[in-house]
């Protein structure tokens, strides 16, 4: 604390050796009281999830006692369409990811780098539509899906639609990230007579990769947890995905919450794996257009 | 008379080929579906009855409805005005005290950031349960309310709910903002003797604003269509007291013994211009307090 005050000139002030003094306690006990409130949700779920059913309503504990697996045996075997919403689910994210990071990736390298008639108007047109509330667009979509393309209720439906709704973001983000890639890798290849696609596949995208992998990333998440898009266009219960069958859970299994929790879990547990293993690129997908991109 | 060499017209090709599929897509699904909804906004119709003009009639008719002026209108924008400020500040707070050099930021960041990566559903399922008359939070209160089943505390507990499940993204945001101011400008500021909110004042809060607007932004675009917490919560319950903008939308077009998309299409242009309008007066707001 000496150190402190020699080193600071008296001209700042008699109030800020006291802020100094109780700066650093201050922030710990903010940070530890918000870890516990985002945490404990959690815990509690795992722990009650390995609970009987009749001890939901149990005080509080830390561990679970008495311990159970029977929740998770009942949500895996006695809910036939349980694993199907599993199954659906990874399709849907994982087709969904892979067309939304494809097709932005093309889309968003054009924009950079090409010049053509309608460039700006279109670049406008798809970054002012980010504006746009999703709700807008949902009951044209269901009359299309229903009327026109007839795909309401299947996973594939529903992955066109949620992927063309998303492409707004991707294209901006890989947009913001060509531009600021140096041109000279693509001159070289482009003296040695390699042509646009060659370039963009051989040259470019390996390049992107840490883009690609954010958007990813954020669009993995996003498609696991989508819920409104796919409470509108899938209705038969063997098509729903694992947030919408989870719902149906919700309303329908209330006497039986233990196995709703147990449930739930199948929904965060990979997406936080994920998180955890992937946690360096969350962070730049997140900031990446917030910031870089201005506003 | 311009000769477009066959390069330029090998580019034009190139743009459109890799430009194809988005344009596709989003042109059906973003750009065409935003042009029905307009169309849409001045009939009536639902999937077994085709579209009936009705002109601007149908938005009167949407504002005089007493679920939207009564329910819908208020309790979302309550939703919007409380949820926004809290999240935003405490966000701010949080991000300004992983900014500093404490042990264990990593740690603090990646628990603050768990929420976000859960799903709305998911996120219902366990705070309807923690809010449970017999649940965890009366128990550890030593308190006896229905949280979620009372016309008092129901749109309070899905405004608590949503801002603890987003500020954490929010943090990470103002984080990577303060992050990227060059530490020169406080050692120039120090030199200068200004004090620590002097700092705050004349440094950090005009380098943020652009970060300021764009999180208190997102919380505009987000808070106004909030949806998912409520359907698993509440379904707008009890007696329409979560009832928000966009659950009524969905009620109306889905829920309705006999649906009306074209109410639900003019409800829901009625809010995306909302939104616009809010963050226009936002960033007008937020340009003209300019230091």
């Amino acid at each position: 604390m000496a150190q402190a005050t020699v080193a600071r000139p008296v001209a700042l002030g008699g109030e800020m050796p006291l802020w100094d003094r109780i700066k650093v306690p201050v922030f710990y006990a903010l940070l530890i009281a918000w870890t516990l409130i985002a945490v404990l949700p959690y815990w509690l779920t795992v722990v009650y999830s390995f609970m009987p059913k009749t001890e939901i309503f149990a005080p509080p504990r830390l561990w679970p006692s008495p311990f159970t697996l029977e929740n998770y045996r009942v949500v895996l075997t006695a809910f036939d369409e349980f694993p199907r919403w599993l199954l659906n689910s990874t399709l849907f994210a994982i087709s969904a990811t892979a067309l939304r990071v494809f097709f932005a990736a093309m889309a968003g390298y054009a924009f950079a780098r090409m010049r053509f008639p309608g460039r700006n108007l279109l670049f406008n047109l798809v970054l002012g539509s980010m504006m746009l509330p999703g709700m807008a667009m949902l009951v044209p979509q269901y009359w299309m899906a229903v009327k026109w393309f007839k795909f309401v209720d299947t996973i594939y439906g529903l992955t066109i639609v949620w992927v063309s709704s998303s492409f707004a973001f991707g294209v901006f983000m890989m947009t913001q990230f060509f531009k600021q890639v140096p041109r000279d890798l693509e001159e070289a290849a482009f003296i040695d007579g390699a042509g646009w696609f060659t370039t963009f596949f051989r040259v470019i995208l390996p390049l992107a990769r840490p883009a690609l992998l954010a958007l990813g990333i954020l669009s993995f998440q996003g498609s696991w947890n989508e819920f409104m898009l796919s409470l509108i266009l899938l209705q038969t219960p063997e098509n729903f995905t694992l947030p919408l069958g989870l719902a149906m859970f919700r309303f329908q299994y209330y006497a039986i919450y233990s196995n709703v929790l147990a449930g739930s879990l199948f929904n965060s547990l990979p997406i936080m794996i994920i998180f955890f293993v992937f946690q360096r690129y969350f962070v730049e997908g997140i900031t990446y257009t917030g910031l870089k991109g201005g506003a | 008379m311009t000769r477009v060499s066959k390069q330029t017209l090998q580019e034009w090709f190139a743009a459109y080929t890799f430009l194809f599929p988005v344009l596709l897509g989003w042109g059906i699904f973003v750009f065409l579906a935003m042009v029905m909804s307009f169309y849409f906004s001045f009939t009536t119709f639902n999937l077994l009855k085709p579209p009936q003009w009705l002109g601007i009639d149908n938005y009167i008719r949407v504002i005089r409805h007493p679920d939207f002026l009564r329910y819908a209108v208020p309790n979302t924008l309550k939703y919007v005005a409380v949820v926004v400020p809290i999240q935003t500040v405490l966000s701010l707070i949080f991000a300004f005290a992983l900014d500093q050099k404490l042990r264990a930021r990593d740690f603090f960041r990646t628990a603050f950031y768990l929420p976000s990566v859960t799903s709305s559903v998911v996120i219902g399922i366990i705070f309807v349960w923690l809010f449970a008359p017999q649940g965890v939070i009366n128990q550890l209160l030593g308190l006896d309310i229905n949280w979620l089943n009372n016309t008092k505390t129901s749109l309070p507990t899905i405004m608590v709910v949503n801002i603890w499940s987003t500020t954490g993204t929010l943090m990470l945001i103002f984080l990577a903002g303060l992050q990227d101011i060059p530490s020169e400008l406080y050692e120039a500021a120090a030199i200068d003797g200004a004090t620590r909110i002097q700092m705050f004042r004349y440094v950090t809060v005009p380098l943020l604003r652009p970060v300021i607007f764009f999180v208190v932004t997102l919380g505009i675009i987000g808070t106004f269509q909030v949806f998912d917490q409520i359907y698993i919560m509440t379904k707008g319950g009890p007696l329409k007291s979560t009832m928000t903008w966009v659950y009524l939308i969905y009620f109306w077009g889905w829920q309705e013994v006999r649906p009306d998309m074209g109410r639900a299409s003019a409800a829901a242009f009625l809010l995306a211009v909302t939104i616009f309008v809010v963050t226009m007066i936002q960033r007008r707001f937020l340009e003209g307090s300019e230091a």
